[in-house]
């Protein structure tokens, strides 16, 4: 059962990232709320994917990468959500629809099977902890979006040919107030996740910091994104340099997810 | 009955000719009442703007009424014949039926894509109305040129992009800011297009303007105008701090802003950014700056090229307009043919109700003895008889056919319908 809303939800999020694509060549307002109510079936279906796989095992379905990853594009589409409603940002899904696609991908591939949960992980903090980086992970996935866009609209006008999809992406002021603001709140979550994290390690492990890879690496992205406000609030690191640095962040959250669970075994792989 | 139009516009006539006959006030009062009353002519519209004088007619007979329509014109606004033969279009039928059609959607316009036109179109049309000079043809034709040319704005981008220079350098800040509402706009020198471009971003939203002119006289009577604040010339690049959007056009011969002076400028903004346009020729601001970041520069030949690639694009869109006009122009004409067979049958119809009522006339008088509610079963009887023996001709007549002229010819015949009257209303 909960198997075929993920595979209901994941063919939703496929077929509103193929019309995502196609706006980019030729969108009108009807594919725009088509595009919508996809990723409103998708969203739901997801939903309750997720409370299916809460019932079943009885904890927060975050305890494994395949849940991990899911909820984790969940909360991509829920940010969204928000962000369309609010500031009616032209072609955003186009640009962040695709990632929430990708990671629903990876995440089918994963082992989907509900395990019973190791004792290491049986704590409230699991929830706490999790749900507090994804949403911080979510935050700096739209900052990505957004900073693609705000370098593709920077290039229309720099280089003067107004061509192409010039028309279409909201005013740069606007990405770049977003890009900062999302940061702003992806930070602090990210912060907390990292604290909430160091003392549940104290309570399970005995130790708040162990200098394990997913340590190490939320630690960078920590300092990534600490980067990206200082400069910004000291030299004006705004724009450009703002974008940039918001799509490396986020290289290197997808890393610290991916790649530090999948490439360098430690003690946050289950 | 057909559809005509006789006219003038911007490519046929000069301004001159235009100016002698432009219906306006009182002239489009008089005029419209006479065009009405010429024999010729059973409906009329007039459209008068300052880029053409289109005289639309539902008439008899083309040519008669071309004459009648360009005798009174050379009367009623004393020009010689002559000189309206040059600049007079004429077009009949379909072809009526596309100008106006492309007249409406701005496709004939001096400028692609202008939405004014069809305002001045909706203008004319209720003026005819109210006048009551128009009649089925014409009422139906404006109300379809109408409902074409938002077909074609929603449909196409024709009326989208900017097509010139003040226009784009306001598209182009709204790009880069969202609002322009709370932004500083400063002017470095004063020159026409600099103010043209100052009054459409104030139209746009802009609030706070600053004028910084060498002569400060002239500066502070400018500042006036826009409701803004004058500086002295050697003040600007500090107050360059706090702007957001600079024209600059003075009359120097060498740049009057420089790449490290600017870089000074952007760091004490905290890197804000800023929209900077020069339209002063030889430029002013050195061209260098747009290498910074957070700069966006537009000299005048940056502006003309983003003019003259929208034009490009509006010429693109034009083509799929026309196409959207080639489908309308079809179902007009279904319409226009099937209102050939309209006064078949109404003589169908008014035959077989004066049989109805002769024939139950003649019965009742005979069958004195019966009660109501016989006497309505059997006039039901008859009216139902009626009603489904003209049922299938009626329809047969109403049907888009290719042989209807034929089938309307036939049933005139068999059923002996020779009011013979081809007039529509």
């Amino acid at each position: 059962m909960e198997i075929i809303l993920f595979e209901l939800a994941l063919t939703f999020y496929f077929a509103a990232s193929i019309v995502c694509i196609l706006e980019l060549f030729k969108g009108t307002r009807t594919t725009s709320r088509i595009m919508l109510s996809l990723v409103a079936a998708g969203f739901a279906l997801h939903t309750a994917n997720i409370i299916a796989r809460y019932v079943i095992s009885g904890h927060i379905p975050i305890a494994n990468l395949h849940e991990a990853s899911s909820f984790f594009s969940w909360c991509i589409v829920l940010l969204f959500f928000y962000l369309e409603y609010r500031y009616k940002l032209g072609l955003l899904g186009s640009f962040i629809m695709p990632v929430v696609f990708v990671l629903m991908l990876s995440s089918s591939m994963l082992p989907r099977k509900i395990e019973p949960l190791s004792p290491v992980l049986q704590s409230n903090w699991l929830g706490i902890h999790t749900v507090l980086a994804f949403l911080g992970y979510a935050a700096f996935a739209m900052a990505f979006g957004i900073g693609l866009m705000y370098l593709i609209q920077e290039h229309y006008v720099k280089s003067k040919h107004l061509g192409g999809l010039f028309r279409k992406l909201p005013s740069l002021q606007i990405l770049d107030e977003i890009n900062y603001r999302l940061i702003t709140i992806g930070f602090p979550l990210l912060t907390l996740a990292i604290i909430s994290g160091a003392l549940w390690a104290e309570s399970a492990w005995g130790s708040y910091w162990r200098w394990d890879p997913k340590e190490v690496w939320s630690l960078i992205i920590w300092f990534i994104y600490a980067l990206v406000l200082h400069v910004r609030l000291t030299a004006g690191w705004r724009g450009k340099r703002a974008a940039i640095l918001s799509i490396i962040g986020f290289c290197g959250v997808l890393f610290t997810f991916f790649g530090v669970n999948l490439l360098l075994k430690g003690l946050h792989a289950f | 009955m057909k559809t005509v139009v006789i006219g003038l516009n911007h490519k046929t006539a000069d301004v001159d000719l235009r100016e002698k006959l432009a219906f306006n006030g009182p002239k489009l009062e008089e005029g419209i009442r006479r065009i009405r009353e010429l024999p010729e002519v059973r409906e009329t519209v007039i459209i008068s703007t300052c880029n053409r004088v289109e005289i639309y007619l539902a008439v008899k007979d083309v040519g008669k009424a071309y004459e009648a329509v360009k005798d009174f014109l050379a009367g009623f606004f004393d020009i010689r014949k002559e000189s309206l033969d040059k600049a007079l279009y004429l077009h009949d039928d379909m072809h009526a039926v596309r100008h106006i059609f492309r007249v409406a959607s701005s496709l004939d316009s001096m400028v692609v894509g202008e939405p004014q036109i069809l305002g001045q179109l909706k203008e004319a049309f209720e003026f005819a109305l109210e006048r009551k000079t128009t009649g089925v043809l014409l009422n139906r034709l404006l109300k379809k040129a109408i409902s074409v040319a938002k077909r074609v704005r929603t449909e196409t981008k024709i009326a989208e992009n900017a097509v010139s220079i003040s226009f784009a350098a306001v598209e182009l800040a709204k790009k880069i800011f969202t609002d322009l509402a709370g932004k500083t706009f400063m002017l470095l020198g004063a020159g026409e297009m600099a103010e043209l471009a100052a009054k459409h971003m104030i139209n746009n939203g802009v609030k706070d303007i600053v004028v910084a002119n060498r002569t400060y006289e002239t500066g502070c009577n400018l500042a006036r105008e826009f409701n803004g604040r004058a500086i002295r010339f050697d003040a600007y690049l500090n107050e360059l701090v706090h702007a957001d959007i600079l024209i600059c056009s003075t009359g120097a011969q060498n740049y009057v802003l420089m790449k490290n002076q600017m870089q000074q400028v952007m760091k004490e903004r905290k890197n804000r950014p800023v929209f900077i346009i020069d339209i002063s020729v030889p430029r002013n601001i050195d061209p260098g700056i747009n290498d910074l970041n957070n700069v966006y520069l537009y000299d005048v030949d940056d502006l003309q090229g983003v003019v003259d690639t929208n034009i490009l694009e509006r010429q693109k869109e034009a083509t799929k307009a026309e196409d959207i006009i080639g489908e309308e122009i079809e179902t007009f004409k279904k319409w226009l043919s099937s209102l050939d067979s309209v006064p078949a049958v109404i003589a169908l119809r008014e035959k077989a109700e004066a049989i109805r009522k002769e024939e139950l006339e003649k019965l009742m008088n005979r069958l004195s003895e019966i009660g109501e509610k016989d006497k309505k079963a059997i006039e039901g009887m008859a009216s139902s008889i009626v009603n489904k023996l003209i049922h299938p001709p009626t329809i047969a007549l109403k049907e888009d056919s290719e042989d209807r002229d034929i089938l309307i010819a036939t049933i005139k015949r068999l059923y002996g319908l020779n009011g013979e009257d081809d007039d529509k209303e």
